[in-house]
């Protein structure tokens, strides 16, 4: 921000009122639905801002605009955002969805970045992580340190990418520990420090020793660390100050690569649009260090699935595998198509309870 | 020593004065807050106030402040009435969430018949939800004589749990890939509250929060409904005697606010947001609360509490733009806003008089 | 579902931590309400000590400390309503909605540096054997210091009401602030004093929240724990036990909904959720048919104009 805060003062100094960017540098605009303080889901896209930043000096300029509700104020915030020159606009979260695409419709020079989202435009890309492979890692690592065999699962929202998550933790657990259950409280907030403590609180009175959460907060961390034998990992960040019990790993949100990749692309002119669902082996799922309160042996394993998701040759959801209800649906050796993946609302075979409707 | 005298009867002149005062005020207070955070004052006071109006891209933004204020005095408006008689109706954004569900969910219960009526049968729908909603706690107080204000905001965060489960089940989008919220209702033309000029922002709901301002207006002025209500509020026990039937008015004025609230609501669903989604409300049954005050309780003050808060808003959003200001910054500068005035406006019933200082 | 899965002692231990800080807050407010202000800042005030509990207790190591500076920024800040509603006599419920607004910024811009840091830790009393009894000891003897400090500010707040002079002079002011000033009491400063101390207790009950609940710093954090504390006055129909119970219920409706979401309940999650507010509207009801109805000058401006 140091190009703009100069322009900015010397603008003052003559006394003329001037656009936030001046003429030759490419712009780059982020929306955020939180604040990016949060710790988390928007404090690592910012983090993703600030790579750009890094990465490119001078060329670019970057600005933010935080705690856009999702709505109205979105559509208005990005067409303020076009409207003052930005050729590229990130808009990091799924409610956001139709506000790009209309506004989108309103500057067809300007591309968008749609996180999480499905409705693209020739100047819409839609992006996403493979958060379930992370969870595959979860799951193994839960599997086998947990003493109880009790798994607790925050939930935030029962959509497909939270239970996504949820089955490929429960399979890959279920795979090292024949004997593991899911205890499952669904928040409905992505972010509620208090809430997020109870539920965890909550979990582990009902003989939970490991936690997984989906919810933004290091508030279950706390609780776990007093309650002193449960595991949990960190979420969207790496939340290391927990580290090494009871956050034995973590997964962290890496957009730095895929925004340096995009911005280029409009530096260059090769932008297109496009869907990205990347996951360990393009870098944006990060696996957290895996510290030393896990046995070398657990680790390993661990390490392992990691590597063979990162270069491809295991898919998180391979066959066989059944539906919670009986019903087959991966035969042996077949994977999950993104498509089924990108909808699913179903659990499967083992869990227990219904997926809140 | 400096002393307070209430004056005689309140000083019109300070009525007019005091808005513009608080204003000034805080655009000192506020340019010192930007001074503080290392943003230039000067430039920051202009971006909010200023540029939205009449900056580079005002013919953008101007609108965008009808958009953003038409719920925030349609709500108003409702919560004036009772205010004033009293009635604390805590729960407009209960209320608000309600009309809006009850309004998508007529259109999409219609969907995907075009017809002419369902625009109309949503507005009463989301009328009559808001409408049922502000009841609740009308009939509570009424009958059992519980605090209103409590149910209504308890209220709330019930409807907050229902929009989510609505979001979730019953109006969830069947072609929406397993994924939370409605159908887009802009792109359903029959149900969609579309601008009437084009390139205005004058939706349906601001048109009715314009017809809200002068119906106000007219009823506390002239009509015995509004006098009943002055009369409660400023002399209970007169009222009394006077036979207002205080249980009748708690259950119009809570009624007729969570009508109003419902209706905001569902304008707002059915234009600027599209969709029911897990959590499409933002706060304007609170932000309305701070209308009503700033418009000191007055339908033409709310009006122009209105369009000035929006304007803190659309200007503190591109101060965040332009200029990096924090978001938080904007809220302390809004929270400022409502201090000064009320401060000030104490000027409008009392005189500032040097002499001793009385026992208190 | 697996009823037994839900263990009631631990149920009623989490659930008085669950309710401390709504607690402290609303017993502060109580003692603002009996003497006739309505000060809706809660909010405000609750995340300013937050705040400013969170970074005196990082940047001295000291949680104890963190508690101490938390009640004074609640009271620093509970000032500005002080001169807004006792000297400037402007109305109460905007005045306390503006406070509510301007903490909510306020805590928000002095926290922007200490997200995602780690509060020094506030150890759970142990009273050795007490502690280890088998149902008693987890409820009344493991809690942090500030659970107790929470109770007994309940007792004294009863007690001071109910038999000391103060406490009546206080409820005087409360019921009717014209006889009172009549009578020579001191009614702006009876009513300052209370809402410092209402601003105090509020921002106490915010560092519970980002010192030992969470414990963490993040914007809006309080996320309307300072209504729900209102509310629980009202509820309480001014009386500080029913507070207790209050506070308690509704803090065990919270962790009750959660044990039975956790314990696999066939009812759906979002009709769960909405069980501690629809439960706190159905006993207001039962409750509303008590003599007792608020302190009879609550938010009316007082002006002493003689």
């Amino acid at each position: 921000m140091k190009f703009t805060k100069l322009m900015t003062t010397a603008t003052v100094a003559l006394g003329l009122a001037m656009p936030a960017f001046a003429d030759e540098t490419t712009k780059v605009g982020f929306v955020y639905v939180g604040p990016v303080g949060d710790g988390g889901w928007t404090y690592e896209h910012d983090q993703g801002r600030l790579a750009v930043e890094e990465a490119f000096g001078d060329e670019v300029e970057t600005v933010y605009v935080e705690n856009v509700p999702e709505g109205p104020d979105a559509e208005r915030v990005m067409t303020q955002m076009a409207l003052q020159g930005a050729d590229l606009i990130f808009t990091t979260s799924f409610g956001y969805m139709d506000p790009t695409i209309n506004v989108a419709a309103k500057f067809p020079n300007v591309k968008f970045e749609h996180a999480t989202g499905y409705k693209r435009a020739d100047n819409v890309s839609t992006y996403s992580a493979r958060f379930y492979e992370g969870r595959a890692v979860q799951g193994t690592i839960a599997g086998q340190m947990t003493k109880s065999n009790v798994v607790g699962y925050i939930g935030s929202y029962p959509i497909p990418e939270v239970i996504r998550g949820i089955n490929s933790a429960y399979i890959h657990a279920k795979k090292v520990n024949p004997d593991v259950e899911f205890k499952i409280i669904w928040a409905f907030t992505w972010f509620d420090p208090a809430k997020e403590a109870e539920a965890a609180q909550v979990l582990i009175d009902q003989g939970a020793d490991v936690i997984l959460q989906h919810t933004d907060s290091t508030a279950p961390q706390a609780v776990a660390a007093e309650a002193g034998n449960v595991v949990t990992f960190g979420q969207a960040s790496d939340m290391s100050e927990y580290a090494p019990f009871p956050r034995v790993s973590s997964i962290i949100d890496d957009w730095a690569p895929y925004y340096i990749a995009r911005t280029k692309a409009v530096m260059d002119g090769t932008w297109t649009s496009m869907d990205t669902w990347d996951g360990i082996g393009a870098g944006m799922v990060g696996i957290g260090e895996i510290s030393d309160a896990v046995p070398a042996d657990v680790k390993a394993s661990a390490v392992a699935i990691r590597d063979a998701l990162a270069d491809g040759s295991y898919h998180a959801f391979t066959g066989p595998l059944n539906k919670q209800d009986g019903s087959a649906w991966l035969a042996d050796g077949e994977t999950a198509d993104d498509g089924t993946l990108a909808g699913m609302n179903f659990y499967v075979e083992g869990i227990e309870g219904t997926i809140p409707q | 020593m400096l002393r307070l005298e209430r004056r005689p009867s309140p000083s019109k002149a300070w009525s007019y004065l005091t808005p513009i005062v608080a204003v000034v005020a805080t655009m000192i207070a506020g340019g010192l807050l930007f001074y503080i955070l290392g943003k230039n004052p000067f430039e920051a006071i202009r971006t909010i106030f200023w540029d939205p109006l009449f900056g580079e891209f005002s013919s953008y933004s101007r609108p965008q402040l009808l958009v953003k204020a038409g719920p925030l005095i349609l709500i108003a408006i409702g919560l004036a009435l009772g205010f004033r008689a009293g009635i604390w109706n805590i729960g407009a954004e209960g209320q608000y969430i309600v009309g809006a569900l009850c309004g998508a969910g007529a259109a999409l219960a219609l969907y995907p018949l075009e017809a002419w009526f369902i625009f109309p049968l949503m507005i009463v729908a989301g009328a009559l939800g808001g409408m049922a909603w502000g009841l609740i706690p009308g009939f509570l107080r009424v009958r059992f004589g519980t605090n209103e204000i409590l149910v209504s905001l308890m209220l709330v965060y019930v409807a907050e749990q229902l929009q989510a489960a609505m979001a979730l089940g019953l109006l969830r989008n069947p072609d929406g890939f397993g994924f939370p919220g409605s159908r887009n209702l802009q792109q359903y033309p029959s149900a969609f509250n579309a601008e009437i000029i084009a390139g205005t922002g004058m939706h349906w709901g601001i048109v009715a929060a314009l017809i809200a301002v002068i119906m106000a207006y007219i009823t506390l002025g002239k009509h015995v409904l509004g006098f009943q209500i002055r009369l409660t509020g400023e002399a209970p026990r007169a009222a009394g005697f006077a036979g207002v039937k205080t249980a009748r008015l708690v259950l119009i004025c809570l009624g007729l606010s969570g009508a109003l609230a419902g209706l905001a609501g569902m304008f707002e669903v059915a234009g600027p947001a599209g969709q029911v989604s897990i959590d499409f409300n933002v706060g304007y049954g609170f932000t309305a609360i701070i209308v009503a005050f700033l418009g000191r309780l007055n339908p033409l003050g709310i009006l122009l509490a209105g369009l000035l808060l929006a304007l803190t808003y659309i200007g503190g959003e591109l101060a965040q733009l332009t200029l990096g200001l924090p978001s938080a910054a904007i809220q302390v500068f809004q929270g400022m806003l409502l201090f000064f005035l009320l401060a000030v406006d104490l000027l409008t019933n009392f005189r500032i008089r040097l002499g001793k200082m009385e026992a208190v | 579902m697996d009823l037994s899965a839900i263990n009631p002692v631990l149920l009623i231990a989490s659930l008085m931590v669950a309710a401390t800080p709504i607690m402290l807050a609303a017993v502060g407010e109580l003692v603002v309400e009996k003497a006739g202000v309505l000060n809706l800042g809660v909010e405000g005030m609750m995340i300013v000590g937050a705040i400013a509990g969170f970074a005196t207790a990082v940047g001295t190591e000291s949680p104890v400390l963190g508690f101490v500076v938390a009640a004074l920024a609640g009271a620093v800040l509970s000032f500005l309503f002080v001169i807004l509603t006792q000297y400037a006599l402007a109305n109460q419920v905007a005045s306390g909605l503006a406070l509510t607004l301007f903490g909510l910024g306020l805590s928000s811009l002095m926290g922007q540096s200490y997200v995602g840091i780690k509060p020094p830790s506030t150890p759970k009393l142990d009273m050795g054997f007490l502690s280890d009894l088998p149902v008693v000891g987890p409820i009344l003897f493991s809690h942090d210091f500030m659970v107790y400090v929470g109770l007994f500010i309940i007792t004294g707040t009863w007690a001071v009401l109910k038999y000391t002079r103060v406490g009546l002079i206080l409820r005087a002011v409360g019921e009717n602030h014209d006889a009172a000033h009549a009578l020579g009491y001191k009614v702006v400063r009876v009513r300052v004093l209370a809402i410092l101390f209402g601003g105090a207790c509020s921002g106490l009950g915010g560092a519970y929240i980002s010192l030992i609940r969470v414990p963490q710093w993040t914007e809006g954090m309080t996320a309307g724990a300072g209504w729900i504390a209102l509310a629980l006055v009202v509820f309480a129909s001014w009386k500080p036990w029913r507070l207790l119970i209050g506070a308690y219920l509704y803090g065990g409706i919270t962790v009750l909904q959660l044990n039975a979401q956790a314990a696999g309940a066939r009812i759906p999650v979002e009709y769960l959720s909405m069980s501690p507010y629809l439960i706190t509207i159905l006993v207001l009801v039962f409750m509303s048919a008590d003599r007792s109805r608020a302190p009879a000058s609550l938010g009316r401006i007082f002006h002493a104009s003689n």
